[in-house]
């Protein structure tokens, strides 16, 4: 087939593209990500039963607000590597932010803390589980990105797949904070980001593999 | 990000090529052929100083990436420099192509067709190797007939719908799939 007739057939009865379908598809994929992860930690596991006295603590919504600041930062680094040509410019250091603001908390506590309670204060009580329960929880998002994805146009696999997964390992902490009862700094900046990485990790094994188009 | 800045950008009309392209996404088909007919220019001229070891495998690579741009029009972004989106695809189908010839090489001998007098110089649009219509009859009839009565026939959807006794979703479903295998049966997926 000469090129020109390539350029006529596709051209031909072309159909109009519905503005924002690349933003619709992220958007339902971390719809459906959340709400599995919800029922995951719902059926699985149960909501802390002392939530109420815990919003109450500053240090609750300190958890929460690394949580969320992680997840608003890989979706943009989604949405970013999901397209052609678009750089990720600053969203590396937006990335960066939480995860040092939790690390400058934690030492700030352990500086203070004696060695006991240091030991105490990283380990907590779920050290062996926590990420495995938020690598878990964040299967249905790790499915759902990497299908939106797979729909879009991801030049940088591996770095696209590390990015989704991060993203539905950030979901999964997310619904895991509501379950988790650990508040401390250490904890949370070690085992909460490591159990991240599981899947980050994983979907940059998987990227150059699943998202090839 | 430390790519270096493109320099060689769309050149003079790129404002120009990018309404043709939105009036396309729009759904205007003879925009959009003068889009796309503007663009295999260019990206003639961009791949083949990136190819100029292969000129052989120069219009190939146009046919696959105005494939690829088409079945990925939906993610261009109104508020993004056209060039920096079509240049993006090009090269990332650029890569493809040279990692699927790393891996076959690796296999048959890498060293004969570097310096072949023989192989052809290209000059203007240079024939393609690859023979989109013998890809096409591959697919399955759910996606073929409907590529060939809309897209190469130019029959409307309902007119291809009646002939095919397909519903007419399902003849837009067969077009759009159908585009999207062809470009994976190219770079050996399917």
């Amino acid at each position: 087939m000469r090129t020109d007739d390539l350029v006529a057939m596709l051209a031909t009865g072309v159909e109009a593209v519905a503005p924002g379908a690349a933003m619709r598809r992220c958007a339902m994929a971390l719809g459906w990500g959340v709400l599995g992860a919800a029922a995951l930690m719902v059926v699985l596991l149960e909501v802390r039963h002392d939530l109420a006295a815990a919003v109450l603590l500053p240090m609750f919504w300190i958890k929460l607000a690394f949580v969320a600041g992680l997840v608003a930062a890989s979706l943009l680094a989604v949405l970013r590597l999901s397209r052609p040509g678009l750089r990720l410019a600053w969203v590396p250091g937006a990335l960066a932010a939480p995860v040092l603001a939790m690390w400058l908390l934690a030492g700030s506590v352990l500086m203070r803390a004696d060695a006991p309670q240091r030991v105490q204060m990283f380990f907590g009580e779920t050290w062996a589980s926590c990420p495995f329960l938020v690598a878990l929880l964040s299967a249905p998002a790790f499915v759902a990105l990497l299908w939106a994805m797979r729909g879009l146009a991801p030049t940088r696999l591996r770095l696209a797949g590390a990015a989704a997964g991060f993203l539905s390992g950030a979901i999964g902490a997310l619904v895991y904070s509501l379950h988790c009862p650990e508040m401390e700094a250490p904890f949370l900046g070690f085992w909460y980001l490591a159990g991240m990485l599981i899947p980050t990790a994983v979907g940059a094994l998987l990227g150059p593999r699943l998202l090839r188009w | 990000m430390q790519r270096m800045e493109e320099t060689d950008r769309l050149n003079p009309g790129e404002e120009r090529l990018r309404q043709l392209l939105m009036r396309g996404l729009a759904g205007d088909a003879p925009a959009y052929h003068g889009f796309l007919q503007e663009l295999s220019a260019h990206l003639r001229a961009f791949l083949r100083k990136r190819l100029a070891r292969l000129p052989d495998e120069v219009e190939d690579l146009v046919q696959e990436s105005l494939l690829a741009i088409h079945n990925q029009r939906h993610t261009y972004d109104a508020g993004q420099p056209l060039t920096a989106w079509v240049h993006a695809i090009a090269k990332y189908k650029l890569i493809d192509l040279l990692r699927r010839r790393a891996r076959r090489d690796l296999l048959t001998d890498p060293l004969d067709d570097e310096f072949d007098l023989a192989s052809s110089v290209a000059t203007e649009a240079a024939e393609a190797h690859r023979d989109l219509h013998k890809l096409l009859e591959q697919l399955p009839d759910r996606q073929r007939l409907p590529i060939i009565h809309m897209k190469l026939e130019g029959l409307s959807a309902a007119e291809a719908a009646q002939v095919t006794g397909m519903s007419e979703s399902a003849v837009k479903v067969g077009v759009h799939r159908g585009l999207k295998v062809l470009a994976a049966m190219i770079r050996g997926d399917a």
